[in-house]
């Protein structure tokens, strides 16, 4: 063990880590859940395909640009291809850089996965590849850079604790801007498009809830006060934001609904992502319950629009880490955190600091995100035909059914080559 | 009277119920079959082991109708089950021997026609 490490604060990290990873196949089940049975897989898929590019372009360029010296814009390149990535601790920490460097890969894994919401039942899978591969880099990294790494808004005073810009506003808006890049369902405004299966919606949304615990327990990087505080508040926030959205469903529709109460653990759990570590218990469940609000009543508008940003990334992720990322502004409190008042506390700049980030991260990650779909689209066709939106993504994009029954399947052999594709009674 | 089966395309089921709707045609069931025209064989792949799925998922209508509405009722099929592929379904008209309403015991002709109360 090289000297500076702390032993509890690696091992926690290490489980924190794997926490987190877990998150993106619990996303992966809450995402599948609400879209329609035919493309259950696809659906999944995205989420596994953030795990397989993003940790590649991680370990190749991401860490390096987000967490490689302190430029103000983005970091250098001398952790490219991991280098100098090992068991020395991690420069403000007591972990080995090498948990850092996989504690934070996880969190680029997630956000890509995130964005896959809001292009879901149409966007062929290769250009989902791509387009995971530059977001990563082009987008998390940069933020992640400007937020953790050294740059200019961590630098001049922004409190993010685990990720409201580059996680949160980032997944939000971008998904936002893919939306409108690469369009509406055909079905979209049209047809009821329902959640196939809302058992794995509330099954993710109770993994992804688990995994946050590492995601926000974890990011003070050591098992202190901070970490403590970030991973309390990781249960306080989401109950006071479950609860709060039961009354507003009750007051719409008479009824608590199931996927709603899902929906609000994870609107929850991104309100307290910033401010985990900043602010205490009990602004921590005002903040719950008063940030259902806006994301409540936007998913509830979003559908009436033409815009059809599926599974409501925005709502979700971009308004409720915004209004996260205020909040520290008003009522962090030094006394609970140890770094900085909010205004509330007679610290008019905190909030200026935080208003900083809330105009700046939106901005680069939509115009960013529009930029780099719409010159993929330049390239290859970002979505399937209308036929094979039809169809279903399942058997279009990966040739697999996920309730497939195996009637009429007839095995092919080796040496049947040739059969395939030819009617079983052809008609001729 | 007649009993007219639609057969079609699991993702045109709602096209088709909008032409029935606007054809005026009220009472209708339907279920998830599972079945094989012409239409080439998907081949899907699952650990290694390569199928050919010779079975594909279709919705099947029964429309019961007097005989003034059988035209209207294949013609709303047609128009919402159609996209030109081959795998669109198929219609067939059978002939009706008798019908009852259950609730008021209305038999054939008063038994398939829609009551507005």
């Amino acid at each position: 063990m090289s000297a500076g490490i702390d032993t509890g604060d690696t091992a926690w990290m290490l489980v924190a880590t794997a926490l987190v990873l877990l998150m993106t196949p619990a996303l992966g089940l809450f995402y599948a859940g609400l879209v329609r049975s035919k493309n259950t897989l696809n659906t999944f898929m995205m989420c596994v395909a953030a795990i397989a590019v993003a940790t590649v372009t991680w370990a190749a360029v991401g860490y390096s640009l987000a967490f490689d010296g302190e430029g103000d814009l983005v970091g250098g390149l001398g952790h490219a291809f991991m280098s100098g990535v090992d068991f020395e601790p991690r420069e403000g920490t007591a972990i080995p850089e090498l948990v850092f460097f996989a504690f934070q890969a996880a969190f680029c894994i997630i956000t890509v996965a995130l964005i896959s919401g809001a292009v879901v039942e149409r966007m062929r899978f290769g250009p989902f590849l791509l387009f995971s591969a530059l977001w990563s880099v082009l987008v998390y990294a940069v933020l992640a850079h400007w937020a953790f790494g050294g740059g200019w808004l961590i630098s001049g005073g922004t409190l993010d604790f685990a990720g409201g810009v580059p996680v949160e506003m980032a997944s939000g808006f971008s998904a936002l801007a893919a939306a409108l890049v690469v369009g509406a369902r055909k079905d979209y405004g049209r047809q009821a498009l329902l959640p196939h299966n809302a058992m794995y919606v509330l099954l993710g949304a109770g993994l992804l809830w688990f995994g946050w615990f590492g995601f926000n327990g974890g990011s003070g990087f050591s098992t202190g006060e901070n970490s403590v505080l970030a991973f309390v508040n990781t249960l306080l926030c989401p109950a006071t934001t479950l609860a709060v959205w039961f009354v507003l469903d009750v007051l719409r529709g008479r009824k608590v609904t199931a996927i709603g109460a899902a929906t609000a653990i994870v609107v929850g759990c991104v309100l307290i992502t910033p401010a985990g570590g900043y602010i205490s218990p009990g602004w921590a469940m005002l903040l719950g319950a008063l940030g259902a609000v806006p994301s409540w009543a936007i998913i509830a508008w979003r559908t009436r629009t033409r815009v059809d940003e599926t599974l409501d990334v925005l709502a979700a992720h971009g308004t409720a880490g915004l209004l996260g990322i205020l909040f520290i502004g008003f009522f962090a409190q030094k006394s609970w955190n140890g770094v900085a008042d909010g205004l509330f506390y007679g610290n008019a700049a905190q909030l200026w600091d935080q208003v900083l980030a809330v105009l700046a991260a939106p901005a680069y990650a939509f115009a960013m995100t529009f930029v780099l779909l719409k010159a993929i689209g330049a390239l290859m066709p970002l979505r399937v035909s209308d036929r094979e939106e039809a169809t279903g993504m399942d058997v279009t994009q990966h040739g697999e059914e996920a309730y497939v029954t195996g009637e009429g399947a007839i095995l092919l052999l080796p040496d049947d080559e040739d059969r395939v594709g030819v009617p079983v009674a052809d008609p001729g | 009277m007649k009993l007219v089966i639609g057969i079609v395309r699991p993702e045109q089921a709602n096209q088709v119920l909008e032409a029935l709707h606007r054809a005026e045609v009220r009472g209708f069931s339907i279920s998830r079959v599972q079945g094989h025209g012409g239409e080439m064989d998907r081949v899907e792949t699952y650990r290694g082991t390569t199928v050919q799925m010779g079975l594909s998922d279709k919705i099947r209508f029964e429309v019961a109708v007097s005989d003034d509405f059988v035209d209207k009722t294949v013609q709303a099929l047609c128009e919402g089950g159609r996209t030109g592929e081959v795998g669109d379904g198929k219609i067939f008209v059978l002939p009706l021997e008798r019908a009852v309403r259950i609730r008021t015991g209305d038999t054939d002709e008063g038994a398939v026609t829609p009551v507005s109360k």
